[in-house]
């Protein structure tokens, strides 16, 4: 008996070395383990025996038995290990600098200024208005203050159309009709608070730093007793989050028909800081929006009384700003249709200036 | 224009101010300065020397070799000017020494050494001549600095003319220095002024014809004018605000214009015996005094003597009237042209002048006898034997308004938003020239002449008077105070947003800008006509003046010339397009979508199918609800004739889809092809979106069942689709199309339908019976299961 139990161990530890497969290691524990199995035949053999060799043999079978179930869980452990390391040996590695077809779309670069100049807007209370490019001659000067014999109105300056209108050249042109509209409101006590961007048009020859078609913004303020003093305040802090750091910005006379008194606003350069280099032409200081007061005869025109109340306006050229945002040297870029060059431009331009 | 400081200082005491800064200041309170020129700076140990002896280079023809007293001793030099002489004062850098641009030390010219230089007026920037050395006058001590002797240490600065163009004062010296003296607080002094007395009647005849564009017109006779020549100091000062000196009649003119701002004329008078301002009856030519021969119309004012043309008002003097050497009369032209008639003629010549910029301003008229007396002034300070031949004749045709204006402190302070102090608005008025009348608190102000043209005419015009000079940099700054209110979404503007987000990121499509103006050559190229619009009047390439009635026929130029940049790309743009003119003829101007989808080998259905993709996702991402479709006849030639069908969505119409007619098609491209589509955005925006309504699903099994169909030709998806749309089963969760499939000209298409219900599981023989019920409703289109 002990030596058909030692046998039967010997003759499992053989079998179960042989085994190169987890499947294998089922077909091993059914012929030792399995209702016809071998340890299940001993048990057979031992019918006949004595109640004292039955509990003796019986002791032995039941370690045999326990032996076999552990070395074959132990042994299955193993081959799944094997079998594992033998999948990883087999894997491929993966080329992570191989490049992607990543397929993507474009915006056009003035989409994402504007969006970019609109959300400081908005977060600032101004509505966004939107104005057609056609426009006559009433919105473009009269109502702004720009008498019948102003170059502005000469053929050279402005495009004229055969139906008696224009291409507004500025966006200016929007400001009658959405002072009227929001007129009533501000008589109700809300001031007015909006920003027009568009396209504008001027009859001039195209080279590198011309367009005849480009984006400008304009903005204005109206309410009780706006003052010069808000005007420059506000134009700091909005460009300050335009250009996303601090700014120094400073205000000299400049003439338009349409405020009093008019501003010519310059930022220190960007690029020099100030010191004086080629893009600032060794000034330090970079021209970039005019702002003004808007004149009595313009608000009279929307028929707001500048005796109650005052104004600001101020201009932005969108089209500049996106060359200075992008560093785009030639103006043509934008209405090219190039694709080439407008495929760069594919995502929000924005950097969180606390990013690293 | 450049500006003086040395002519400034004449009027206005600056010393003990730190120049640049009060140049940098005149940038913030008036107008901007491009640049600063420090003159004479670069010139060092130039001094007086007396050639004593000339002596002829023995191997070169146009050398000499001189010796040169300088003073402390005498000088070797080579020398290569052709007008040297014996006696001669002449300016020497005397080595080692400095004039700008060149330092000059001991050096061999010519094989003998030379110990400096003698310098003409340019190598000195004095001048352009180069003729030869500069002589100085005979008196000049030996030795020293030519600065002493010149006026040649300056400071000049360059003010942008854009800056000035509102103020007419600004185009002279004096009134650059009414600016200084109320920056600085000090006094501006007055301008010498002859009185201009003459013992007799005569008159120089002045008649003006066209009243309408003279304002005033002064005429003065001076005689007895020996010299010829303008002193050397004048020419400098000329020469460093950018004029060159011709003779002493020209260059005194010249003089006045740039110190007051007023152009003047000199005629010879042996040439004038009655002057008539007016119109020629019919175009004339008239040569100027540049020698050039200019043709005049009707429209242009032009001075005459008699019936003889001899200026062009305003603009520039004839050349049969030009003062030469020996005239030894003048009379004298001080007058106000009308501003408007002076720039459009100026524009019409293609020819502007420096006095023309100026009466472009609407100069002062009040200027006119200012100028007449400086002039006398001026030329009799100069020519002590220079006589007054005639009284002034004065034609003062019209005055500008005189202006006054009324405020109260309070508007200063509303309109600023700081507290400037009466004394200081006072005193800063006062300073430019205002009259101010103060009584507690009310102010009135008369405006000076110079400034009443159409600079200052209202209230708010002296805000700027007063806060320029305050300074902006002194502003304290304060927020605006405003009641709390959201912003209103603009719905159009945010689908408008919401489009180009789906169209670049979800169909990684292009957005591109072009012009509103169609591009006739290019369009050619395409084989598309440019079809009746509105036009632009004046656009330099007449082929380019229709605007567009379509985004799309640009849009495909775009496509075509961007085939070198991928197999296959789609470019959009949300612009504006004319549509024909309104009921009242302006134009219906709309603003628009356009489309193009390229590929270089896809097939033409594949993209029409991509496109319909494109737009059943803009409509039902932004509208939630499904687009539909309409064939049309086409609206351009270019369109296909089959393909192109209008697109709508919940009863609106708002766009088309088209491919391209093969004639078309063929231009574009030979083995590609393109497909656009087009939405009218005012239309799409008007379109109801609906909201987004939850249904509650079912957790039960769904039942399957798929149905292979042959479609007859002509039968579109959206009949089949009625025929179990229409039947309104709640169980029908959905169906799609699994798969299509054409062979031998038949087309088969297998729908796969989903049936569930909300509370328990569908039997076969249910769902069986409601597919025995389409394929009835298929059965009377002529729709059958495959075989």
């Amino acid at each position: 008996m002990f030596l058909k139990t030692d046998e039967l161990r010997e003759k499992f530890i053989k079998r179960s070395e042989e085994l190169k497969a987890v499947s294998d290691v089922d077909q091993l524990r059914i012929e030792y383990l399995g209702k016809k199995g071998y340890v299940s035949a001993l048990m057979q053999d031992l019918r006949n025996a004595s109640a004292e060799e039955k509990k003796e043999a019986g002791k032995t079978i039941n370690e045999l038995k326990q032996f076999i179930e552990s070395a074959i869980a132990e042994k299955i452990e193993i081959l799944k290990k094997k079998e594992v390391q033998l999948l990883i040996d087999a894997a491929e590695s993966y080329d992570e600098s191989m490049p992607s077809s990543n397929d993507l779309g474009s915006y056009h670069p003035i989409t994402l200024v504007k969006r970019e100049v609109e959300s400081i807007f908005t977060s600032m209370g101004f509505t966004v208005e939107d104005y057609s490019e056609i426009t006559d001659d009433y919105n473009c000067f009269e109502a702004l203050n720009i008498p019948p014999h102003h170059p502005a109105r000469d053929m050279q300056d402005t495009y004229y159309l055969s139906s008696n209108q224009l291409l507004k050249t500025h966006t200016s042109a929007a400001q009658n009709t959405i002072l009227r509209k929001y007129k009533n409101n501000l008589e109700n006590g809300n001031p007015i608070r909006a920003i027009f961007p568009g396209r504008c048009f001027r009859n001039e020859k195209i080279d590198a730093c011309h367009e005849n078609t480009f984006f400008q913004m304009e903005g204005i303020m109206v309410d009780k007793d706006i003052s010069v003093s808000n005007l420059i305040y506000f134009m700091k802090t909005m460009l300050s989050e335009v250009f996303q750091r601090d700014i120094t910005v400073r205000l000299r006379p400049g003439f338009f028909p349409f405020v009093e008194p008019g501003f010519e606003l310059d930022i220190q350069c960007l690029i020099c800081g100030g010191t004086g280099c080629s893009s600032c032409k060794d000034s330090g200081w970079l021209e970039l929006c005019p702002c003004g007061m808007i004149h009595p005869n313009v608000l009279t025109a929307a028929g707001i009384d500048p005796e109650k109340y005052t104004g600001f306006a101020f201009g932005l050229g969108l089209t500049r700003l996106a060359m200075m945002r992008y560093g785009v040297k030639d103006i043509r870029v934008f209405n090219s249709g190039n694709l080439k060059s407008l495929s760069q431009f594919t995502e929000k331009s924005f950097v969180n200036p606390e990013s690293k | 224009m450049f500006v003086s400081i040395n002519w400034i200082k004449e009027y206005v005491d600056l010393s003990g101010f730190d120049i640049k800064e009060l140049i940098n200041k005149f940038t913030l309170a008036t107008a901007e300065v491009e640049d600063i020129y420090e003159k004479g700076k670069d010139i060092n140990h130039v001094i007086v020397g007396k050639i004593l002896t000339v002596e002829n280079h023995p191997d070169s023809k146009k050398l000499h070799l001189l010796k040169v007293d300088g003073g402390d001793r005498v000088y070797n030099i080579v020398c290569g000017a052709p007008n040297v002489r014996e006696g001669m004062k002449v300016a020497l850098a005397a080595a080692p020494a400095r004039v700008p641009g060149a330092d000059i030390n001991v050096a061999t010219v010519g094989g003998y050494e030379s110990e400096g230089m003698c310098c003409s007026a340019k190598e000195l920037g004095l001048s352009d001549d180069h003729s030869g050395i500069l002589e100085l006058p005979a008196d000049a001590p030996c030795g020293e600095d030519i600065k002493k002797l010149y006026p040649i240490e300056d400071i000049v600065f360059e003010v942008d003319n854009k800056s000035l163009t509102n103020r007419p004062d600004l185009w002279g010296h004096y009134g650059i220095a009414r600016e200084f003296a109320a920056l600085t607080g000090r006094e501006l002094k007055p301008l010498a002024l002859d009185d201009l007395s003459y013992d007799g009647d005569y008159q120089v005849p002045v008649t003006i014809e066209r009243e309408d564009l003279v304002y005033r017109y002064e005429a003065l006779k001076m005689d007895n004018i020996t010299v010829n020549e303008s002193p050397v100091a004048m020419q400098i000062r000329l020469y460093y605000c950018g004029m060159r000196s011709i003779n002493l009649l020209a260059d005194v003119t010249n003089y006045i214009m740039l110190e007051i701002g007023q152009p003047t004329h000199a005629f010879n008078a042996n040439m004038i015996d009655s002057i008539k301002v007016g119109t020629p009856k019919e175009k004339i030519k008239f040569t100027t005094l540049d020698n050039t021969e200019r043709e005049i119309d009707e429209n242009t004012l032009m001075i005459y003597n008699n019936d003889t043309p001899v200026a062009i008002a305003g603009i520039m003097g004839g050349l049969d009237s030009e003062i030469v050497e020996d005239t030894g009369a003048v009379v004298l032209e001080s007058a106000c042209f009308d501003g408007i008639s002076v720039r459009k003629s100026s524009s019409r010549l293609g020819h502007r002048t420096d006095s023309s910029a100026r009466y472009e301003k609407m100069l002062d008229p009040e200027l006119c006898a200012q100028a007449v007396g400086r002039f006398a002034y001026i030329v009799k300070s100069i020519d002590s034997g220079a006589k007054i031949a005639s009284k002034v004749n004065d034609k003062y045709v019209r005055k500008y308004p005189e202006i006054t204006l009324s405020f109260d402190k309070k508007y200063v302070d509303r309109y600023t938003g700081i507290e400037i102090s009466d004394e200081r608005i006072i005193h800063t008025l006062t300073s430019l020239g205002f009259g101010v009348d103060y009584n507690s608190g009310e102010f009135t102000v008369s405006v000076p002449s110079w400034r009443a043209t159409k600079d200052v005419t209202i209230k708010a015009d002296i805000i700027e008077e007063i806060t320029r000079i305050y300074g902006y940099d002194n502003f304290n700054i304060t927020t605006t105070m405003m009641p709390l209110k959201p912003v209103k979404t603009d719905y159009a503007k945010a689908e408008d947003e919401e489009i180009k987000d789906i169209l670049v990121k979800k169909y990684s499509m292009h957005e591109v800008n072009s012009y509103i103006w169609c591009d006739g050559r290019k369009y050619k190229k395409l084989g598309i006509e440019v079809e009746d619009n509105v036009k632009v009047l004046n656009i330099e390439n007449s082929e380019n003046g229709v605007l567009r009635n379509s985004m799309l026929p640009t849009l495909l130029v775009i496509s075509n010339e961007n085939k070198d940049f991928a197999e296959s790309y789609a470019v959009f743009e949300i612009g504006r397009v004319v549509d024909g003119t309104r009921e009242d003829g302006t134009c219906n101007e709309r603003k628009h979508l356009g489309a193009v989808l390229y590929s270089k080998s896809g097939s033409e259905k594949e993209l029409y199918y991509k496109a319909l993709e494109v737009i059943n996702t803009i409509v039902s991402e932004i509208k939630q609800t499904k687009a539909e479709y309409k064939k049309i006849a086409p609206a351009h030639n270019w369109q296909h004739p089959k393909n192109t069908a209008e697109i709508s969505a919940n009863g609106v119409a708002f766009g088309t889809i088209c491919a391209l007619h093969p004639s078309n098609k063929f231009k574009f491209d030979k083995t590609g092809s393109a497909v656009c589509f087009e939405f009218d955005m005012d239309s799409f925006n008007s379109v109801r979106a609906n909201a987004i309504e939850f249904a509650e699903t079912s957790d039960m099994q769904s039942v399957y069942y798929d149905l292979s169909l042959v479609i007859p030709d002509n039968t579109r998806f959206s009949e089949l689709e009625k025929c179990w749309v229409n039947e309104n089963f709640s169980e029908l969760e959905s169906y799609k199309i699994i798969d299509t499939f054409e062979r031998l000209g038949v087309k088969s298409i297998t729908v796969r339908f989903n049936f569930v219900d909300m509370e328990r599981t569908l039997e076969m023989e249910e769902v069986q019976k409601k597919i025995d019920k389409i394929l009835d409703n298929l059965s009377e289109i002529g729709v059958v299961i495959k075989a």
